[in-house]
Order: C-alpha cells, then structure tokens, then sequence
C-alpha cells in the first residue's frame, strides 16, 4: 500500500494526498500542467517536495520531518515513461536485463518471462527503433516490472501510440494488472481512460488533490463545482433546497424535485447540483409507465448527437428561461422513439441520481 | 626527410588526444548537466582558443610558463628543467590548443541524450556511474570518437602556437609543421611536399574515419 502526502509552495505549487491499496490501479487525472507527472517523479525519488511523506509497503521513502529521502535506486519502482525511455543502444533483452542484473533479488524472473508477460516473445534482440509504439510500451512496461517493483507508476503510457493500438493495450494492461500484487499508478488526462482502466480516480488540479474515489463516484458525485468542472460535469447548475412537508426538496425554476441522498444540507439553502447525463429517463410516448411521476419534466429537443451507439440530446427544458440539460440515451432508444430536433419530450429525473453539492 | 619531426608531431598529438578524453569528458559532463548562470561564460573561455590568433594564444602561454610564474616555477621545482622550449611545455600548450575540439563534441552528444534515459536508469537500479559508463557513455560515443580524432588532427598541425613557446629543437619541439617551413625557408621543395603530402594524407584519413564510424553508429543506434 502507498500512501502520500507532499506540500511545496515553489516552483510548483503540491497540496497533495492520496493512498493506493496493493493491487489497485489509481488514476491520477487533471489537465496538463495540474502536477501529475510531478508526483509520480516524486514518488520515484526523480525529485522531491519541500514537505511531505511517502511510504510504500510499509517502507519510508521520503519523509521530510525526519530528513528521510531514499534515491531512485534505494526505492523499488516500476516505472513506465511517457515516451518510454528505452535505452536506444540495447536490444529489447538487454533493455531488461540491465534492470534485472542491477541488483541481487531472489526469485527474478527472466527475460524471456517477462516477455512472455507481455506478449513480446520473439523480439528479444529487436533494438527499440526497429519497434512499434504499442511493442515500446510493452518493453517499457517488462523492465519496470524486471526490476520487481513495490509500486508500479505509468506516466500517460497511452499518450505516444495511436487509438487502435491504445485499445488494444488497454485490453492487456487490464489483463496484465491482475496478476500485480502493488499499487499501481496511472497517469492520464483522459477521464475515459481512467474511468476504463483504474480502481480509484484522484482528480488533480493546480498541484491540489480534489478528490479521491471510484470511477462512479468522482464522476458522478463530484464533491464539489471545481471537481464537476475536472470530470467534465454536464449538468451542473444551482437551485434552492426547500422544506416540503419536512422533507427536503430541490426547487429549480417551477419545478420541486424530490432527492435521494441529501447528507448534511439544510433548507432555504441555494445549492449547486447535477444529474449524470444517462440518469435522465426518457418517458416512452406509446407506453408511459410509472416512473413517469418521478421528478418529471418536459422540454424541446434543441440538438442531437450520436457518438458509438450513444445518442446525446440537449433539452432545453421548458419553464426555466431556456435552461438546458443533456441527457444520453442508447442509440436504438432515440431511433425507436423517434426523436427529432425540435420536439417536445418529456423526461425523469431519477432521484437518486441528483447530486448536491456545497460550492 | 625529418623523420623525427614526425616522430614529435605523432607522439604530441597522441599524447594530447588521449589525456584530453578524460579532461574533455569531465568537462563536457559539467557543463551538460549544469545550468549555473556563468556556463556560458565558462563555455566561452573553453572555445577561445577556437578564435584566438595562435601567436597571441602562444604569447600568454609563454609568459605563463615563465620561471618567474606559478606554472613554471613549479614545474622547474618539480623536474628541475624549464617548462618552455620542452616536450612538457608543448604537450601543455597543446592541451589547452585543443580543448575546444575535445570539449564541443562530447557536450554536444551529451545534451542530445534524453534525460528520462538516465533518470529510466536510475529507476531501474543502475548507480550513477554505472549509468554513465553504460547509458550515457556509448550513447555519447560518436563525440567521444569526434573529440579524439579532431584533438589528435588539430594537435597534429599545430605551428603557431609550438613556434611561440617550444621553438624549433630538433627531437623535442620541432613537429613536422615547423619542419615544413624549415624546409621552405631553405629552398628544400622536395622536403616541404613530401611532408605536407604525409600530413595532408593523416589528417585526410582521420576525418574519414570520424564519418564513417558516426554515420555508421547513427544507424545502428537512431
């Protein structure tokens, strides 16, 4: 298990916590330039924080009140660069057997294991130029693990190769991470990536840790406006909690909406909040079945899109000064229902899916 | 023929080409890995005897090897002889003649190595100077060949400079280029051709070489 906390004002600004459990991918994702790479460099002992504290497998790496800093070489650590950084001048064997010879551990595996892991039999005395981007990463992924790693840390690993092959990779990074018995750290700014591939998220932004959780949660239940913006929220927009009949309630323009989970908000409070753009229900015009009654609403449809079998729709809902929300649907509901540009349709709001959040 | 101007010439440049690896490598990597604000200043004063007119290079190396001076007296205290006019001298004058051409090279292979590729050592458990000698060195290797060749070239043609501090004994500081201009001093024609012939010929083959072995390793290696 990892777990981190680092502060440091300059040059970049790091307020950072987080832990992974052995065995569990976290993703850390923000923009470009939030700090990502910055902690994984500094969980690898490549550079370290004015303050904090890494431990790792019950081991400290870095602990800045005890003047503690282990070296890249001291701290056992897989880790795959973002443009892979192998060793030019080696062919794909000696790329890992370098990392393997570089210190006594029992049990090593051998090149042609680590290969094998990797599904790269029969290239062992390539040179890296004679390789592909997607067979670079799987040799870059082989000597991390060559060195028999207490973390394992992959720095946008599918930033270098084309989408056909990242698909493929993802396939086998997700059957590889099986059989990883340690944390395991991805880098990315791709929140579906993320969402794919990792365990936990951790939403990073300005160096700032916002918010650490599963995929579900940090998506769709975003803790706060600044997190909602990160994973590309929809649907956020604010309203007033309201006492209705000592039940909280959200008032949006005309509407009352009734609310699964409201935690510790009180009412007559104006709030912002979101719904996630799939749990907005469409009411079927021919069968109109019962959830119909659950926060309903109706509104025009302004524009639809349709991108791998999921149709977005943008509603602007009527009664609330031409707000809109967008709603995703599979592309064979749309098709069957006919919906067009310009009609009106009506819709739920499932309660449970309504999220509250504070600022 | 002045078989023994060769024989110096030869013996000086190798001299100087191999004790210039280490101090060209040692500087090289300083400078590559560091980013104080005085690097360029440091840069320019290793390139000057790049632009600097031998004769003005050779004056203030005289004058720094004069007995009166630090370098000379020491140098008299040691072995008891004068370090201008000697083999000693002309080997020193010729190392800092050179550096530029031992210098340049190794920095600039140095500062083409991606640093991820140390730091990917580093990661993977290989010590700093085991990262040196197996990472960064053959990956530098093309201008650590180029640093020797040209060193050993420039050395081996040097005149104004050996004029200026080892004058003209034969057997200890005539090189072949002061042996040429002997020989065209003295209407010997025959003699001048015949060694700038040999000369023009080395300095031919080792510049051939230093293409072909990078054009060669850039291959294998990019």
């Amino acid at each position: 298990m990892l777990t981190l906390n680092l502060q440091q004002a300059k040059p970049i600004t790091l307020d950072v916590e987080l832990t992974c459990q052995t065995g569990e991918l976290l993703a850390l994702v923000g923009p470009s330039g939030a700090g990502k790479t910055t902690i994984l460099r500094c969980i690898s002992g490549l550079q370290s924080s004015q303050q904090g504290f890494i431990e790792c497998k019950g081991k400290i790496w870095f602990d800045s009140s005890q003047a503690e800093n282990m070296t890249p070489q001291q701290r056992r650590v897989g880790m795959v660069f973002q443009n892979y950084a192998l060793f030019p001048h080696l062919s794909v064997s000696k790329n890992i057997q370098f990392t393997l010879d570089a210190d006594q551990q029992p049990n090593k595996p051998s090149v042609g294991q680590l290969l094998e892991k990797v599904n790269l039999t029969g290239l062992a005395d390539r040179y890296p130029n004679q390789l592909s981007g997607g067979q670079q990463q799987r040799v870059a992924i082989a000597r991390a693990l060559a060195r028999q790693p207490e973390i394992l840390l992959l720095d946008e690993p599918f930033s270098a190769v084309d989408k056909v092959t990242r698909r493929k990779l993802y396939l086998e990074l997700n059957a590889l991470r099986r059989d990883l018995a340690m944390p395991m750290i991805l880098v990315t700014h791709d929140l579906d990536e993320a969402a794919m591939l990792a365990d936990q998220i951790c939403v990073i932004h300005q160096g700032k840790t916002l918010q650490q959780g599963t995929p579900d949660h940090v998506l769709y239940k975003p803790k706060n406006t600044s997190v909602a913006k990160q994973v590309d929220a929809r649907n956020v927009t604010s309203a007033m909690l309201i006492d209705d009949d000592s039940q909280l309630k959200l008032k949006w323009h005309n509407y009352v909406f009734t609310l699964g989970e409201v935690g510790d908000f009180k009412a007559n409070q104006t709030i912002n909040w979101t719904i996630s753009p799939a749990k907005i229900l469409l009411h079927q015009r021919v069968r109109p079945s019962r959830g119909t009654r659950e926060n309903p609403l109706s509104g025009i449809v302004v524009n639809k899109m349709t991108l791998r079998g999921i149709t977005t729709i943008q509603l602007e809902i009527e009664h609330t000064n031409r707000q809109q929300l967008q709603m995703d649907l599979p592309e064979h509901v749309a098709n069957r229902n006919q919906l067009q540009v310009g009609e009106k349709i009506s819709v739920s709001l499932l309660a449970d899916a309504i999220h509250l959040m504070a600022d | 023929m002045d078989w023994q101007a060769f024989e110096v010439s030869i013996k000086l440049a190798l001299l100087t080409s191999l004790s210039l690896l280490p101090i060209g490598l040692a500087i090289a990597y300083f400078l590559a890995k560091s980013t104080f604000v005085g690097r360029g200043a440091i840069e320019a004063i290793i390139t000057l005897p790049l632009v600097l007119p031998p004769t003005v290079l050779g004056y203030f190396l005289l004058v720094g090897m004069d007995n009166n001076s630090f370098l000379g007296s020491t140098f008299m205290s040691l072995t008891g002889e004068t370090l201008a006019f000697s083999f000693a001298g002309l080997w020193f004058a010729s190392l800092i003649y050179s550096l530029p051409f031992a210098v340049q090279p190794i920095l600039r292979s140095l500062e083409q190595i991606a640093p991820e590729l140390r730091e990917a050592a580093w990661c993977s458990g290989l010590s700093k100077w085991k990262t040196f000698f197996k990472i960064e060195l053959p990956l530098a290797l093309p201008g650590v060949i180029t640093a020797m060749v040209l060193s050993f070239a420039h050395t081996l043609g040097e005149f104004g400079v050996v004029l200026m501090i080892g004058g003209n004994i034969a057997g200890e500081t005539r090189t072949v280029s002061i042996a040429i201009y002997d020989s065209v001093l003295a209407f010997e024609q025959q003699q001048a051709q015949t060694m700038s012939l040999i000369l023009l010929l080395i300095s031919f083959i080792t510049i051939s070489i230093v293409y072909t072995f990078n054009r060669r390793n850039s291959r294998s290696v990019l």
